[in-house]
């Protein structure tokens, strides 16, 4: 991944990393109890539980109609679980309408007012409250400040930029300090420079206010890039639920590796070679593959070997220490700049993909198309599943 | 290459004149309209009530005569005068009738838009496949005479009519209600007439206006009802100002619904226009009566053009 955040790693606490949800002790902000939502014929959410964390960067990522937005209307109010509860702080929130809720959201449409200037916006929330003036002016001027926007101020929506406007909806939702944040495809309408710039803006103003903040986005990038934990969703129900390292790098399924990031998947039957080294039959007339695998696997048993493009070595030669190393030919280059993608087809027909930086200048590359190339790789930079 | 002027030589034969007489006649053809059929008979109009009544053919005099050429211009120019004008300022018949027409149209206004704009609401809330069917129900009155729609009204309105039928049958009343021949029966018929032109342009702020908005009401802490005085009512203030004045502008000059449906106490300056022109035959009073009206209306005209336009610069 091009974007990955390193500072969860040690930075949120003291000497501790930043991860209660490894910590049986740690009180949950917000539960999901075996939540299930139906709309008449349709289940939108399966049976679900979560645990979200008090200051978590959360992101729930999936394909449209996962579920994903479902979620995040139920956490805001705009819709009731059909079945289980869902948990703030303790209590269960069902029966509290949204507008009585300590949540707020911010739209993907960022449902900006478009009757009112910016300063009008970001006080909308504020005077419901009945906020003392003195009090509310301060605050209006500190979310200003905090987003960039003070010169904007008596501007009305359609005169700022989309940039712009992305970063009121965020004041606005932030002025009354919820206990939660929910941000529903915060950076979806930004074009793809802004939308980088933005999600580091987002991380530290979520890291400056201590807010917990859920995302959802069907944008895996972006979801590693923000988040403190992730949450892949497929027809309802969570897939896996981990930090955005643990899920590119040791996915629970086949699902999961094909849908963050690229992925070579490899059938085949697994035999035990080993402690916790299985050797995998997958084609005819080839060596088996070697593979490293906590999970236990019986002999015969049919698995999946999915491998990341950029952890294969595209070589001319054989490479002689190599525990796994197949021969093909190049089929296909896709010229990424700082990146090559091979395309390699092996003799039975299957493609692998292979990455490596274009570290040397592209007329000194060894190889090009239609010529035959290895590609090896070892035997821990592979994951093997199950299904 | 690199000299645009001689490429449109070569491309149409007429070149750039002949380019802006194409665009000098496109731009002619609705002024050359709004001249034939408005300016024109407002001056034709204008002359008229600066003229005398007189017992002719045309009533009233002078007219132009121009076979006595220059003399017959100016001795045509110098017989005009103001006192049809000042006739009335003297009879209290016209400022009552004017300022009379002036409240029932705000009342009435007023009225259409309270049954107006719940429908409005109703139908932009409406699930997207009823839309169209709701919008052909507001529509389709349009379909049949305007004056036999008011006279349908007569008929429901009557001592007799099916309103009281209908009363005295539930036992709500024992003896028929006078409704027919009162203002109250004029401000029915305008309220059933006018309302589509308030409905629609209600319904079409409406209808644009984004879901989410009221959403992000409610989640920034107001009650449903909050949401709708100060998000769904200001979003919507250009099409209950386009409405109003729809409705407002040809309520002022009505004259067939108070003919029909009011009493001799209604006071409409559309019926006494009429009776100037028909019954008393003075058409240079029911001339200036026109265009004194046409002043009068001349304000919320420009107003609601103003809306117009701040709408449309608004949504760019």
């Amino acid at each position: 991944m091009p974007f990955q955040s390193d500072r969860r790693t040690g930075a949120a606490l003291n000497t501790n990393v930043f991860a209660p949800w490894e910590d049986p002790q740690a009180k949950p902000l917000i539960q999901f109890q075996n939540v299930t939502k139906r709309f008449g014929g349709f289940t939108a959410i399966d049976n679900l539980s979560l645990d979200i964390f008090e200051q978590e960067f959360f992101a729930l990522l999936g394909p449209s109609g996962c579920g994903k937005t479902t979620m995040m209307r139920m956490l805001a109010g705009f819709e009731k679980p059909t079945e289980g509860h869902i948990m703030l702080g303790g209590q269960d929130i069902d029966p509290i309408p949204p507008n009585k809720r300590a949540v707020n959201m911010m739209f993907q449409s960022y449902a900006l007012f478009p009757h009112l200037s910016i300063w009008e916006n970001i006080a909308f929330g504020l005077r419901r409250d009945n906020m003392p003036k003195r009090y509310l002016e301060d605050r209006v001027e500190e979310m200003l400040r905090l987003t960039r926007l003070e010169q904007f101020a008596r501007r009305k929506p359609h005169q700022i930029s989309g940039g712009q406007r992305q970063r009121v909806a965020l004041a606005r939702s932030l002025a009354k300090a919820p206990k939660l944040l929910l941000l529903d495809e915060p950076l979806g309408a930004l074009d793809k420079k802004l939308r980088q710039d933005t999600q580091f803006e987002l991380m530290d103003i979520q890291e400056k206010t201590g807010t917990t903040f859920v995302i959802v986005t069907h944008d895996q990038e972006e979801a590693m890039t923000v988040a403190s934990r992730v949450a892949v969703m497929d027809q309802g129900k969570l897939m896996q639920v981990s930090t955005p390292d643990r899920i590119y790098e040791n996915p629970n399924s086949v699902y999961v590796a094909d849908f963050i990031g690229d992925v070579n998947i490899i059938e085949g039957r697994a035999t035990a070679n080993g402690d916790e080294v299985y050797q995998i039959d997958w084609a005819e007339g080839q060596s088996p593959l070697t593979a490293t695998s906590s999970t236990e696997f019986s002999n015969g048993q049919s698995c999946h070997l999915a491998i990341r493009p950029e952890k294969v070595t595209i070589s001319a030669d054989r490479p002689a220490d190599a525990i796994n190393a197949v021969q093909g030919k190049v089929l296909d280059i896709a010229y990424l700049g700082n990146l090559s993608t091979y395309y390699v087809e092996l003799p039975n027909g299957t493609i692998i993909k292979a990455q490596s930086a274009n570290t040397r200048r592209i007329s000194r590359r060894s190889f090009t198309w239609e010529d035959p190339v290895w590609l090896s790789w070892t035997a821990t930079a592979a994951v093997l599943l199950a299904n | 290459m690199g000299r645009p002027g001689l490429v449109v030589m070569d491309g149409n034969g007429c070149g750039f004149v002949g380019k802006l007489m194409r665009r000098a006649l496109l731009i002619a053809v609705p002024y050359v309209w709004l001249l034939a059929l408005f300016l024109i008979p407002f001056f034709i109009v204008l002359k008229i009530s600066l003229s005398d009544v007189e017992l002719a053919i045309p009533p009233y005099t002078p007219t132009l005569d121009l076979s006595q050429g220059w003399s017959g211009i100016t001795d045509f120019f110098s017989q005009l005068d103001f006192e049809n004008f000042v006739w009335l300022t003297e009879d209290d018949l016209y400022w009552k009738a004017y300022l009379s027409s002036v409240k029932i149209a705000l009342i009435s206004t007023v009225l259409t838009l309270l049954v107006g704009y719940p429908i409005a609401y109703g139908m932009a809330r409406a699930p997207a496949e009823w839309r169209p069917t709701l919008m052909m129900m507001v529509i389709l009155p349009f379909w049949t005479s305007f004056l036999i729609r008011v006279y349908a009204w007569m008929g429901i309105l009557s001592n007799e009519g099916y309103l009281n039928q209908f009363l005295l049958w539930l036992g709500i009343i024992s003896t028929p209600l006078t409704i027919l021949n009162t203002n109250t029966a004029v401000y029915i018929g305008i309220v059933y007439t006018y309302l589509p032109f308030m409905i629609l342009p209600i319904y079409s702020s409406l209808e644009r206006m984004d879901e989410s908005l009221i959403e992000a009401a409610e989640d920034l802490g107001c009650s449903r009802l909050k949401a709708f005085w100060l998000v769904t009512i200001p979003l919507s203030r250009p099409g209950i100002i386009a409405g109003c004045f729809l409705v407002m502008i040809p309520v002022i000059g009505e004259f067939v619904i108070p003919s029909l449906l009011g009493g001799s106490s209604t006071l409409m300056i559309g019926k006494v226009l009429w009776e100037e022109f028909f019954s008393n035959r003075d058409w240079p009073v029911a001339s200036a009566v026109a265009v004194v009206l046409l002043l009068i209306l001349v304000i919320p005209i420009v107003l609601f053009q103003r809306n117009q336009q701040k709408q449309t610069e608004a949504e760019q």
